[in-house]
């Protein structure tokens, strides 16, 4: 299992490496001052909410890389034989896909507090939620992943399924950022219910997709 | 018994390929699979790894399996050696991962990555996989593409070895190859 996510880690570093997701992250919050105006108060009340529009943009970025190379490239067959079930190989990706891209979300996130105008405690919140939600991302993103491999322009396809199955991490993401303990209670439990799963519907996924 | 057939049927998006095969691969046993292109092959490939279930009829498999499919699986970004490496790795048999490349003669290939290879190369690699895996069954489905004389002589040589040491081997062919007593199923 260590090894199997440390071989998506270095896909992930490989592939445009922390930088990209950081950079993409940060420039969705930078687009926001240019196109609101630098109004601070305007800025500040819905800064949290771009920084998980954000998030989530940024999680969508590699999708065409998590399961579609591997099923070509007959990886996932070469596993199938050595005994791994396709829900551990989803749950392997979907680890090394939070590890590639969370922590570049949240360091991106502490960056961007300042071209946003969040305070310390808005900002505490924002990782809270985002430490609590990423997960959730992540195993969201490998399932749609799964599901669209194969087809054709899948990497579109997935953003357009993925989207709206995100909703619920950023409502209650956004929602927690005003001190509401119920929201980031819920974000949890959503994460939580994502990440159960994820893997299950990416692993059944991938099996149909082989035969 | 390390492979046996039952009145296997193969089938392929709805399409029945072949009905009612029966074999049985014992150790040190070969099993040549001819036919021409589109007959069924690497269905019946895939069916005994364990990759595809059988429309019909059973399979019965002992012990562990290794497998050359026309995908390579080696990741192209890295060295041939780390690519090798990670699949040595998750069986537990980096020890004889030398030798097995040294019996594909791409020993000196270990540094350059695998983006860099020429088909056959890699296909020689992917064959240094399938004997580095210990497996006691070989499944090689087309293993002379892409192959030239030299590579082909090596591959007779790693699978009689193989058969010597007590492995069975099931090989799907259209071009064919050395096989000493092998049972032929033609498709």
């Amino acid at each position: 299992m260590i090894a199997l996510i440390a071989r998506e880690l270095r896909i992930a570093w490989s592939g445009g490496g922390l930088l990209l997701p950081v950079a993409f992250f940060l420039l969705v919050a930078t687009l926001f001052p240019f196109a609101i105006g630098p109004d601070a108060a305007l800025l500040a009340r819905i800064g949290g909410g771009v920084a998980w529009a954000a998030a989530l943009l940024a999680a969508l970025l590699p999708l065409d890389r998590l399961v579609a190379p591997d099923m070509e490239a007959g990886v996932i067959d070469q596993l199938g034989l050595r005994g791994w079930s396709e829900a551990s190989i989803a749950a392997a990706k979907t680890i090394g896909h939070w590890l590639g891209f969370a922590p570049a979300v949240m360091g991106a996130a502490a960056l961007s507090a300042a071209l946003l105008g969040m305070d310390g405690p808005t900002l505490l919140a924002l990782e809270v939620g985002l430490l609590l939600g990423t997960p959730g991302l992540a195993a969201l993103g490998v399932a749609t992943a799964a599901l669209t491999a194969g087809l054709r322009g899948g990497g579109a396809v997935a953003g357009l399924v993925m989207l709206p199955l995100a909703l619920p991490l950023v409502i209650f993401g956004a929602g927690g950022l005003e001190g509401g303990a119920g929201a980031i209670k819920l974000l949890a439990a959503t994460s939580l219910l994502l990440c159960a799963g994820g893997p299950i519907v990416a692993g059944t996924a991938m099996r149909i997709g082989r035969t | 018994m390390t492979l046996s057939f039952t009145q296997v049927k193969g089938a392929r998006g709805g399409r029945v390929l072949f009905r009612d095969l029966s074999f049985a691969l014992a150790a040190g046993g070969a099993l040549w699979v001819q036919g021409p292109n589109g007959v069924g092959k690497s269905t019946l490939v895939r069916i005994a790894a364990g990759l595809l279930p059988p429309a019909d009829g059973s399979v019965a498999r002992d012990g562990a399996v290794a497998l050359l499919a026309e995908a390579a699986a080696l990741d192209a970004a890295v060295t041939l050696g780390a690519a090798l490496g990670f699949w040595a790795g998750l069986d537990g048999t980096r020890d004889r991962l030398d030798a097995a490349m040294a019996a594909m003669a791409i020993e000196a290939l270990a540094d350059v990555p695998v983006r860099m290879l020429s088909t056959g190369q890699k296909r020689r690699a992917a064959i240094a996989r399938v004997i580095a895996s210990g497996a006691p069954l070989w499944l090689l489905d087309e293993p002379a593409n892409g192959l030239d004389a030299a590579s082909l002589d090596r591959l007779e040589v790693a699978i009689a070895a193989h058969r010597s040491d007590g492995g069975a081997v099931l090989v799907a062919s259209h071009v064919p190859i050395a096989l000493p007593d092998a049972q032929v199923v033609a498709l």
